[in-house]
């Protein structure tokens, strides 16, 4: 074999082989997969956020969103029936980008925590994330006039749109800064 | 010269804007029609956006569409259960109200179904949007 050849291959392989190896360092120091995946999917975020804030996929597992798409009708009390394309496409986004699916820290975190007959329909029926808010009480949620509904994550966690749930980014109204 | 041409786009599109905001409205009400709706009225539309409808989970309570959007077609209305802000009802004081029919049809579907009970008919839905239109 020619030298130049020869010289051509080690190149490429060597790419080849960088290639898969920077994504598992981006896995194992949290570099690009920390939190949830961020939402970026338009008609999600709209039509999702016309009524609360447009909850990442990677929040619940597949099986979740499946059941709470499929009865948009009566969606915890309100009626939030789109299209049947509409419908659709944001069912397969949720799913494809669903915490069983995702490869981010806080979605495999979440994954782990739910038992496998478990079917999740709210946020904070997740055994993560009703752990990792244990030690916060009624008055800096539902008591706080700031707050006052749990499905209100965007008001303390401040980079939520980021998808990151970082404790040193909570700020709580009325009382800041959050330290376990 | 390219000034020139930015002015006339400007200036058409203002003229157009309005125009085509109360197409959007009248294209809706020709697709009713085609559905089998008749004369539309806009004392009907009225009527039964005032009219009470009983709550189907509270006996002592009633709905109507004031509840969620207050009387005023020209304020601000406030959803009765999440408190999400509601832009007023109005086109005059609203131009972007009723500019996109898939989010009129949306809309009519879901409060509709809230509070008569069932979807509304291309007759109803008709004769609210002429009440509204030159509000």
């Amino acid at each position: 074999m020619n030298m130049k050849i020869q010289m051509k291959l080690v190149l490429i392989s060597a790419v080849l082989i960088f290639i898969p190896l920077t994504s598992i360092a981006d896995s194992w120091f949290g570099k690009a997969n920390k939190g949830v995946a961020p939402v970026n999917n338009k008609l999600y975020a709209t039509e999702c956020s016309a009524c609360h804030y447009a909850y990442q996929p990677g929040l619940l597992p597949a099986r979740s969103w499946k059941k709470i798409m499929n009865n948009l009708e009566n969606h915890f009390g309100e009626n939030a029936e789109l299209s049947k394309e509409d419908t659709q496409e944001l069912t397969q986004y949720a799913i494809d980008n669903a915490a069983d699916k995702s490869s981010h820290k806080r979605s495999i975190k979440i994954n782990r925590s739910i038992s496998k007959n478990e079917i999740p329909l709210r946020i904070t029926e997740v055994g993560y994330i009703k752990r990792k808010h244990r030690e916060l009480s009624k008055r800096h949620l539902v008591d706080n006039p700031d707050v006052k509904n749990l499905n209100r994550c965007e008001v303390c966690h401040t980079r939520i749109n980021n998808g990151s749930f970082s404790e040193r980014e909570i700020n709580i109204p009325g009382y800041g800064r959050w330290e376990d | 010269m390219k000034k020139l041409w930015f002015i006339m786009f400007i200036s058409i599109a203002n003229f157009i804007g309005p125009v085509s905001l109360a197409n959007e409205i009248n294209n809706q009400l020709k697709t009713y029609q085609a559905q089998g709706a008749g004369e539309f009225s806009a004392s009907r539309g009225e009527k039964m956006w005032h009219k009470n409808y009983p709550d189907p989970k509270k006996s002592d309570k009633q709905r109507n569409c004031g509840v969620c959007h207050t009387d005023n077609l020209k304020s601000k209305g406030k959803h009765a259960r999440t408190g999400k802000v509601i832009p007023p009802l109005a086109p005059s004081v609203n131009s972007e109200r009723f500019s996109d029919k898939k989010f009129i049809e949306k809309w009519f579907k879901r409060n509709c179904k809230w509070v008569v009970g069932r979807e509304c008919t291309a007759q109803e839905k008709g004769d609210f949007l002429v009440y509204l239109r030159d509000k």
